[in-house]
């Protein structure tokens, strides 16, 4: 027979840690313990890096580059950090690129288990809080060096506007009411968007400064990807608004950059 | 010590199957039917909150007749099931056989209990096709599950019944229903089959908008492919 006990749980990572514990081997990692005698090297991993988010007036977008390093490599050329959660969310990703990949397809699941067996969406408050448990689950691997940060944002239906979260590697939540970004360019990826945000912004604006934003934290940042003119590899742009959640086709992101750099 | 009476296992069997005919005889209907973009479900159900259609996973539904305490938990651990399943492997190995077979040995299992009460519900699960299938039919790859309360269950085609009268639906819909139906036209059927058998029933259940629960599984670029029709949507479709 089915076992029926946890009827009553929304809570689907509460449900996994129960049931399957070996589903969340990163994500529950107390009981990883770093052994001395193997090399450091031998742990080389990806490293996902800058993510960002800016509110403007009908909502927030959600951006990042494409770039994985493996030390002082490019691991990969086309990952994807930024994914949509709900109709009216979507989360970033930097760090450890498997965990965190691992933590926004847990989350995503996480948010769409409860819409399913409660038939009301969770609310963005609600998302937000939760992802605070997720990342402090973490700990254990934030403490090996392998640390996930995501960046939240979405629409808040009953407020109507875009809203931005941050949190620390400890599950600290944080509210920014206009942009952040995350990552080793993070800190390059604000100074730009410090300079060139303005409240109430328009989405083509928000586009265009996110575009540049990304340009300065890859032009500053081994780790981050600039647009590959090439490959024709371009950063993900989500634009989370009361209609959904929508990617900004990759033909409109080639188009701002050309103009962008037209202009250099 | 006294030697317990001996009972056939047909005469147990049969015990059960008229405790749950009885139970079963007072449940609303719902029916699934196939129409040119998806899977129509529609049932007897004037409540907002409390339904007898939903959403399992990306492609698959749920509906149910009967007992809502005893199917209720069903569609839950169906949607966890569902879930971890979709997590450990891809979400396009959760398939409506699977989950109907899952169902299908829980149900059995309660019914054959010694101790236990069979569930006095029916269980419908169905599964849109991909539309990328490789004989080019999205028609003919949905999939459509009836789990009776021992856990027996058949696949069915085009349409399918649950309920006190389902029977004298699908008799209904055997001389109506008709390939590639539009959405509307579908909606249209399935409200004129109810109205019919109401028509000879004694509690004079009027079929409107408000009355009945509408839900589609629908082929769209979106991973979800369930959708429930709005009060406003179904007077829209129907007029």
């Amino acid at each position: 027979m089915l076992d029926l006990s946890d009827y009553g749980t929304s809570d689907f990572f509460h449900i996994l840690k129960r049931r399957h514990p070996e589903l969340l081997t990163t994500l529950n990692s107390s009981d990883v313990v770093p052994n001395p005698h193997v090399p450091e090297s031998s742990f080389r991993h990806y490293e996902g890096t800058t993510v960002l988010a800016v509110v403007y007036d009908a909502g927030v977008v959600m951006a990042g580059d494409r770039q994985a390093t493996e030390g002082y490599q490019v691991g990969e050329r086309r990952i994807q950090k930024v994914y949509p959660v709900d109709r009216h969310s979507a989360i970033a990703v930097a760090g450890a690129a498997g965990p965190c990949i691992e933590m926004a397809k847990l989350f995503q699941v996480e948010v769409e288990f409860y819409e399913k067996t409660e038939g009301v969406s969770l609310s963005l408050e609600g998302q937000a809080n939760f992802l605070s448990h997720l990342v402090r689950a973490n700990l254990g691997l934030a403490m090996q060096g392998l640390i996930v940060l995501p960046l939240f944002a979405g629409y808040d239906v009953k407020r109507q506007s875009g809203r931005i979260f941050k949190y620390d590697a400890i599950g600290g939540r944080y509210e920014e009411d206009d942009y952040y970004a995350i990552g080793s360019g993070g800190k390059d990826a604000r100074a730009t968007l410090k300079k060139r945000y303005t409240p109430q912004i328009n989405r083509q604006d928000a586009l265009e400064i996110i575009v540049e934003a990304l340009w300065d934290a890859a032009d500053e940042d081994i780790a981050t990807g600039g647009p590959d003119l090439i490959r024709k590899i371009f950063p993900i742009l989500y634009t989370v608004t009361e209609d959904g959640v929508t990617e900004v086709p990759e033909a409109t992101v080639e188009a701002l950059y050309r103009e962008f750099i037209s202009r250099l | 010590m006294s030697t317990p009476y001996y009972v056939s296992p047909e005469q147990i069997r049969q015990d059960k199957e008229d405790f749950v005919r009885r139970g079963i005889a007072q449940a609303k209907e719902v029916v699934v039917l196939e129409y040119r973009e998806g899977l129509l479900m529609v049932a007897e159900n004037p409540r907002k909150t409390t339904f007898k259609i939903s959403e399992i996973y990306d492609r698959i539904a749920f509906a149910a007749a009967g007992r809502i305490a005893e199917y209720e938990i069903l569609r839950v651990v169906g949607i966890r099931e569902a879930e971890i399943k979709g997590f450990r492997y891809y979400r396009e190995d959760v398939t409506a056989k699977w989950l109907t077979n899952l169902y299908s040995q829980h149900m059995g299992a309660v019914a054959q209990a010694w101790d236990a009460k069979p569930l006095e519900i029916e269980l419908l699960v169905c599964e849109l096709g991909a539309a990328d299938a490789p004989d080019g039919s999205t028609l003919r790859n949905n999939r459509i599950y009836h789990i009776a309360f021992d856990g027996i269950y058949s696949e069915e085609e085009k349409y399918a019944v649950i309920g006190g009268r389902a029977t004298a639906i699908t008799g209904i819909l055997q001389q109506h229903y008709a390939d590639d139906l539009e959405l509307s036209a579908a909606l249209q059927l399935v409200t004129d089959t109810f109205r019919t058998v109401e028509a000879d029933a004694e509690d004079n259940y009027q079929i409107t908008p408000q009355t009945i629960e509408v839900a589609c599984l629908e082929q769209t670029v979106e991973r979800r492919k369930f959708r429930r029709l709005s009060t406003d949507e179904v007077t829209a479709l129907l007029s």
